[in-house]
């Protein structure tokens, strides 16, 4: 019972951050629903404009390993290893492995920009928007080890973490996804 | 099952109230205050973890990077500029300083930056601060940051700094710069370029009215009054310097 009240609880707070990122931006939001999916018929992302409203995703407590990476449409390298992170979420879903694509693209590129590309790559793990302008301010709470470029890919569970600035290849990154396992 | 009903009901008026609260106050405070009144009220319970109760440690950046640091003393160097001229960190010997900047022609963050990188110059120049921009990038991979297309932008944009092609890509590891654009603010003290700040240009890339914080003017105002800039050190999103693999 206390279980099913604080579940509630947990609710009720996502969906209050959510409502403060939408408050902002409303207009150029598409629909922000917190613990939706990217469904194959209508793409719906997660948008954040807040690192703070966010950051929960770096710090889940379950027994799963997640693979965080922080991309952008614009960015060459990002986008060249994005099939990799996908070929990980296909491989090791079964193994308890989360892929997370987290892009840094303008939220007003959201609806002409990330959600076609999304749907042109046929992405299947989840993306999520974060567009937080006040970088200084978050970038070393994801890792003080981030100059601030991108690629980078934070791989974590709940005993430890690991975070890289560099493009992989899907050696490399499966490599990293084993010791993990 | 009254008192369990009574408290469902109070978790939930408490939620909503913050709820409420946020919402109407959502544009620059974070949410914390909000957070920190649902913590409490889980607390006796013991809660399971509360994903936001993390978001409170707010580490500032420390340079922890490679290269040149805060402090440092910059070596000379010589690179070509989009005249044909080569030009040398020495040749700055009469400014107080240099606005040192890493940039390219094909990142979006530095072509939202480049009309502020034109103030910048246009604004601290006559005050002895002028920009030296440098491109870092490997053409190879990044064919638009080659030495023509910087001259073509350069044009488009009305440079009136020196923009100088690190080609052999051996003076941007020396700064230990990663990304564009990235700025070292450079202080002469007595023809030692001495490292003041580096990092960001300013707190929002993406609109130069929105900026709450401008780093470097704000640097140059410290060092011109003889402080240390506060922040010396920022971190800021920015597109990866592109060098050859392997």
């Amino acid at each position: 019972m206390i279980k099913a009240l604080l579940s509630l609880l947990m609710l009720l707070l996502i969906g209050c951050s959510a409502s403060t990122s939408a408050t902002q931006e409303s207009a150029t939001m598409s629909k922000v629903q917190p613990e939706t999916e990217a469904t194959t018929e209508s793409t719906e992302i997660q948008s954040y404009l807040k690192f703070d409203d966010f950051e929960h995703h770096l710090h889940q407590e379950d027994d799963k390993i997640y693979v965080i990476n922080f991309w952008a449409t614009w960015c060459k390298p990002c986008v060249k290893e994005l099939p990799y992170f996908e070929q990980i979420q296909a491989q090791y879903k079964n193994k308890n492995v989360e892929v997370i694509l987290v892009s840094l693209d303008d939220i007003k590129k959201l609806n002409n920009k990330v959600i076609p590309f999304v749907k042109e790559k046929n992405l299947q793990s989840t993306v999520i928007l974060l567009d937080d302008a006040d970088y200084n301010s978050w970038i070393d709470k994801v890792s003080p080890q981030w100059s601030g470029a991108i690629p980078v890919t934070l791989f974590y569970n709940k005993n430890k973490r690991e975070f890289y600035e560099q493009e992989f290849d899907y050696q490399e990154l499966e490599h990293i996804v084993k010791t993990f396992l | 099952m009254k008192t369990i009903i009574q408290f469902v009901l109070c978790i939930l008026v408490l939620g909503l109230a913050a709820c409420n609260n946020s919402s109407t106050t959502a544009q620059k405070q974070a949410t914390t205050p909000e957070v920190k009144t649902a913590e409490k009220s889980t607390k006796p319970e013991k809660s399971t973890v509360m994903p936001a109760a993390k978001t409170n440690v707010a580490p500032q950046p420390k340079p922890n990077k490679k290269g040149y640091n805060i402090g440092d003393v910059v070596a000379d160097f010589t690179l070509k500029n989009i005249d044909g001229n080569m030009v040398s960190l020495a040749d700055y010997k009469d400014e107080k300083g240099v606005i040192l900047i890493f940039t390219c022609n094909h990142c979006p963050y530095a072509v939202m930056y480049e009309d502020r990188i034109n103030d910048l110059h246009n604004t601290f120049a006559a005050k002895g601060y002028p920009v030296l921009a440098i491109n870092p990038n490997d053409p190879e991979v990044q064919p638009q940051d080659d030495m023509p297309n910087m001259k073509k932008r350069a044009a488009e944009k009305g440079f009136k700094f020196a923009y100088i092609f690190d080609d052999k890509q051996e003076i941007f590891p020396k700064f230990g710069a990663t990304r564009t654009p990235e700025v070292y603010l450079l202080q002469n003290e007595g023809g030692a370029m001495k490292v003041t700040y580096s990092g960001a240009i300013d707190d929002n890339h993406k609109d130069a009215k929105a900026v709450n914080v401008k780093y470097v003017e704000n640097a140059i105002e410290a060092v011109t009054n003889g402080s240390n800039p506060d922040p010396n050190f920022t971190k800021a999103i920015g597109c990866t310097i592109k060098v050859k693999k392997g």
